[in-house]
């Protein structure tokens, strides 16, 4: 008999279940309990679904499918890092530039192979997370805040401070490796976004059950009951700011072969917030919120000139409509629903889950 | 060597805009523990707002106190609204709402105003002083600067250390249940203490304001600088933000004078990271004792 079974059977066996019929079958259903087995079930579903959204979908809304996929991978770094260990970062932004601008150096440079390159990305990124990162943990509170600010504004400066090298206002030009057989180049891209997103989450979601993943949310709930219990404080909270710059690494990178250009506006603080009113949207701490934050940040700016098309907004507010969304989603959602959308579906889901249990069986 | 001087006095001049922003930051989070991100935001929109009474043909002196005064409502009004319903929840969530209301405010400007830069004009000439023979990098407007700074610095120690409302305001930061038990309104005090920060964030930025580029975005990196001399000064006493705003005035001025004006907010966060390896508690803090 395996793990989950004896576990599955434990959890049902206070309460009597009929055996047969299709409802009974429907109720039986679970995910595996173990935690690696779980997530790669769940992974393998998105994949599939994305997949054969990818086949269905039009060629633009392919590039879209990225983007949504490699925003997913900065938000769910984000997440970890606020939900999990209690930390903020203004300079997620910033931290994308390092990845894109390390692929697009490495593009420009060498000839090494993508995967290769997307790895590189990551860990300078870390790298740069670590630096931050160290002297931050030397205080309490919103330190890590504004050292990451100061990264945002400062920056995509220092590129044009050295537009030799990272080519100013120009930028570097990236290219996408041509797809193999006849595969049409959105889908080959969003194809690496999906893959490099799931492979990603999958990881996130094992370190989120690990024993860093418990040692981040004592350090969050109490740093000084986790270091009386042997957890060592500051260096948890390197490791869960360095987690969350690789996986920003990683989303520039996609960024920059999405983009096909990486220059030093295309970063701007707005792009550091919005992440951040993304995540706090989806819901701080939920790997699966991610999704709704990455959604609506890249139809958003859509969304918004639409808008102000329709009421006849002028040209100067419908500039500034996104960011004002995503002011007004940080301070509503952090008002009336700290928990995002994740948190009100898992309300709602367990309401409906309770009524189908108590309702009578037939 | 004229070169090395004017940098330095540079320096001065900024370091004490930077100190005056600290001080906003400072008086908010001695009081709630909370760094206010949107203090830079709130003295840009009131700035603005002096601006298009300045246009209107109001004297400037006039526009200058209707500004103060504007803020301090501003900062009343942030607090009551904001931040009152967040009390007792996780430290991050006022944090996160203070992020948020820098971006609406800077997208507000942005739709009233415009994206283009424009100048804002100064109370008295820009143009360098006369030592002797040689002009020196320093105006009438920066010896404004310094005084207008000054009289900050000195009437809030003058508040804190010498009225029954700065004890009451220490004494609420302090302990804030002891302070209510003994009487003091500490809600009304929090109330008080943004508005006055607020006044403090509005002054730095109508003293940046003629000496920058003026676009919704102006206070972004003058937020940074200060907030980099308040954990120098240790985040604690008017004292320290004064220091701490000279030392990252200086190493910013001197950055931007030797290196490259676009590494001057690197410089900071070196300057910030050095500090807070060496001395983290900041420079002028007493050591904390933190308590299970």
């Amino acid at each position: 008999m395996s793990d989950t079974e004896v576990t599955r059977r434990a959890r049902g066996a206070h309460r009597a279940r009929p055996t047969t019929g299709w409802i009974a079958r429907v109720r039986r259903l679970r995910l595996p309990t173990q935690p690696m087995l779980r997530h790669l079930v769940l992974a393998g579903a998105a994949a599939v679904g994305f997949y054969v959204l990818t086949s269905v979908l039009s060629e633009y809304n392919n590039f879209q499918l990225g983007e949504i996929a490699l925003y997913a991978v900065a938000l769910a770094g984000l997440t970890v890092l606020t939900g999990t260990n209690g930390q903020i970062s203004l300079g997620h932004g910033a931290l994308m530039a390092v990845g894109a601008y390390t692929v697009a150096l490495l593009m420009t440079h060498t000839h090494m192979n993508l995967v290769v390159e997307i790895l590189a990305a990551i860990a300078v990124t870390t790298a740069v997370g670590v630096v931050v990162g160290v002297p931050a943990t030397r205080l309490r509170g919103p330190y890590l805040a504004g050292m990451t600010l100061i990264l945002a504004l400062g920056l995509p400066l220092l590129a044009d401070q050295y537009s030799s090298v990272f080519g100013g206002d120009q930028g570097l030009t990236v290219t996408v490796p041509s797809p193999p057989g006849t595969i049409d180049p959105e889908k080959w891209l969003a194809w690496i976004e999906i893959l490099g997103a799931v492979v990603c989450l999958v990881l996130l979601a094992n370190v989120m059950r690990s024993r860093f993943g418990r040692a981040f949310r004592a350090v969050r709930d109490d740093e000084i009951a986790a270091s009386l219990a042997g957890v060592h404080v500051a260096r948890t909270k390197v490791i869960a700011f360095a987690v969350s710059a690789g996986c920003a690494g990683l989303a520039g990178a996609f960024l920059a072969l999405s983009t096909g250009v990486v220059n030093t506006g295309e970063f701007p603080l707005s792009l550091s917030i919005g992440i951040l009113a993304g995540m706090v949207l989806g819901g701080a701490g939920s790997l699966m919120g991610v999704w709704w934050g990455a959604i609506a940040l890249v139809y958003l700016p859509q969304w918004s000139t639409s808008f102000s098309k329709t009421f006849n907004l002028g040209s100067s507010v419908s500039a500034y409509f996104a960011i004002i969304v995503y002011g007004v989603v940080l301070i509503v959602v952090m008002l009336l629903a700290p928990s995002g959308i994740q948190g009100g579906l898992r309300r709602v889901g367990l309401v409906i889950r309770n009524r189908v249990r108590s309702a009578p069986e037939y | 060597m004229s070169f090395f001087v004017d940098v330095t006095l540079n320096g001065v001049s900024n370091g004490m805009i930077f100190a005056a922003m600290a001080l906003a930051l400072v008086f908010i989070y001695r009081a709630t523990n909370i760094i206010n991100f949107a203090q830079g935001a709130m003295g840009m929109l009131t700035t603005f707002i002096a601006f298009s009474l300045l246009n209107r043909g109001l004297g400037y002196w006039e526009a200058f106190a209707v500004t103060l005064a504007i803020g301090f409502v501003l900062g009343a009004l942030v607090e009551r609204v904001l931040m009152r319903p967040l009390q007792g929840k996780p430290e991050l969530n006022p944090v996160i709402v203070t992020i948020g209301l820098l971006i609406v405010l800077e997208g507000i400007a942005g739709s009233v105003w415009g994206n283009n830069a424009r100048g804002f004009p100064p109370a008295f000439s820009q143009t360098g002083l006369k030592v002797g023979h040689t002009k020196i990098a320093f105006s009438h407007f920066d010896v404004f600067i310094v005084g207008a700074v000054l009289v900050l610095m000195v009437a809030t120690l003058a508040l804190f250390r010498g009225t029954n409302l700065g004890l009451r305001m220490r004494a609420s930061a302090f302990a804030p249940e002891v302070a209510r038990l003994l009487g003091v309104r500490v809600g009304r005090i929090l109330t008080l203490g943004w508005a006055l920060a607020a006044v403090a964030g509005s002054l730095a930025a109508l003293l940046v304001a003629p000496t920058t580029s003026f676009s919704p975005y102006f206070m972004d990196l003058n937020l940074v600088f200060g907030f980099t001399a308040a954990v120098i000064g240790g985040l604690d006493s008017p004292v320290g933000a004064l220091v701490g705003g000279l030392i990252t005035g200086l190493g910013v001025s001197y950055v931007g004078g030797y290196l490259g004006s676009s590494l001057q907010p690197l410089g900071a966060l070196a300057l910030l990271m050095v500090v807070l390896m060496a001395r983290p508690q900041g420079i002028f803090a007493r050591p904390e004792a933190r308590r299970v």
